[in-house]
């Protein structure tokens, strides 16, 4: 199984990467972009239980490292392929 | 008095704070390698400044996980003095043992300058020699130094006065163009509620003797040196 993680600052933080890549973007000429917001993607893989206890161990996971719940919001997908 | 300063693999501010400790105050200081679990004998403990881990994944994340931490953990319920500089600052955030994060600091930019900072209050242990209003020039080096609290955490921290430096100009105007970072409030230090540790941006340890040029950082240290002796944050740690 792998679990797919996202990592990205909550809404309401200010992203100052995310708004230098935006004005970027502007620079190349696309329009009608109104945010960027810069995360991290992560792949785990995870064997050896069932993907109900897999999603708890991710979600686990991210609580306690892989993101800060003071400034970040973080989701999964699990991918038992 | 004897002093620990932890290493991490990638602090680089370890020898510079046990230089101070020991060549500027003649007090014992004594390197502590991160998967040491003993903080037995020591007074207070330092968190360098660096980039332990290298900075992977977030500043500070990983280093809260290193044996010593769950140490330091005891050691500051037990009441004694916790100090982290910079780096120390940030695992001393992820690890919970003061409240709020860091963000990449608005600028994008690693920052190495002067900055000055007010001390907003002096009844703590790492303040003791300074008054409220005092102004402080110490330099900073960090990318991740924008300070984040929600505005709970931050009411709170107000209340209590547990906001003790916050960037100012050279005469303690607090503006925005004296901050270098974006952090909340211009806030560049903040303790516990328990005021036994104290978590700061700027590097004390780099401006303690005029062969540096500035020597404002000796204040701090002098301050917990001497809470330690007159006995009010002495503990007996085993």
């Amino acid at each position: 199984m792998k679990a797919h993680v996202y990592v990205t600052l909550k809404r309401g933080i200010l992203d100052p990467a995310g708004k230098a890549v935006l004005s970027s973007l502007e620079s190349l000429g696309y329009k009608g972009i109104s945010q960027v917001r810069i995360g991290k993607y992560m792949e785990i893989d995870i064997e050896g239980r069932s993907k109900d206890e897999a999603e708890k161990d991710i979600k686990d996971m991210c609580e306690r490292l892989l993101a800060n719940t003071t400034i970040e919001d973080y989701s999964f997908e699990m991918d038992d392929k | 008095m004897r002093f620990g300063i932890l290493v991490f693999p990638g602090s680089n501010c370890d020898h510079d704070c046990q230089y101070v400790i020991k060549e500027i105050f003649r007090q014992e200081a004594s390197l502590i390698w991160h998967r040491d679990a003993s903080l037995a004998g020591f007074d207070a403990i330092i968190i360098p400044g660096g980039f332990s881990y290298g900075d992977y994944l977030r500043t500070g994340a990983i280093a809260r996980f290193s044996p010593v931490m769950s140490e330091v953990k005891r050691f500051s319920l037990d009441g004694g003095i916790v100090l982290g500089i910079c780096n120390g600052f940030q695992i001393l955030l992820e690890a919970g043992l003061l409240p709020g994060a860091m963000l990449r600091n608005r600028s994008l930019k690693f920052i190495c300058r002067d900055v000055y900072v007010r001390v907003e209050d002096n009844k703590t242990p790492f303040t003791r020699f300074l008054r409220k209003g005092d102004v402080l020039k110490m330099p900073i080096a960090h990318a991740e130094g924008n300070y984040y609290a929600d505005p709970d955490t931050l009411l709170r921290l107000k209340e209590r006065g547990q906001i003790i430096f916050r960037y100012a100009d050279e005469s303690g105007g607090i503006l925005d163009s004296a901050n270098p970072n974006g952090a909340m409030d211009n806030i560049a230090g903040i303790c516990n509620k328990e005021r036994n540790i104290l978590g700061m941006m700027p590097h004390p340890e780099r401006c303690s003797e005029m062969a540096l040029g500035n020597e404002d950082g000796k204040r701090i240290f002098r301050s917990v040196i001497e809470a330690v002796r007159e006995g009010e944050y002495q503990i007996k740690f085993k």
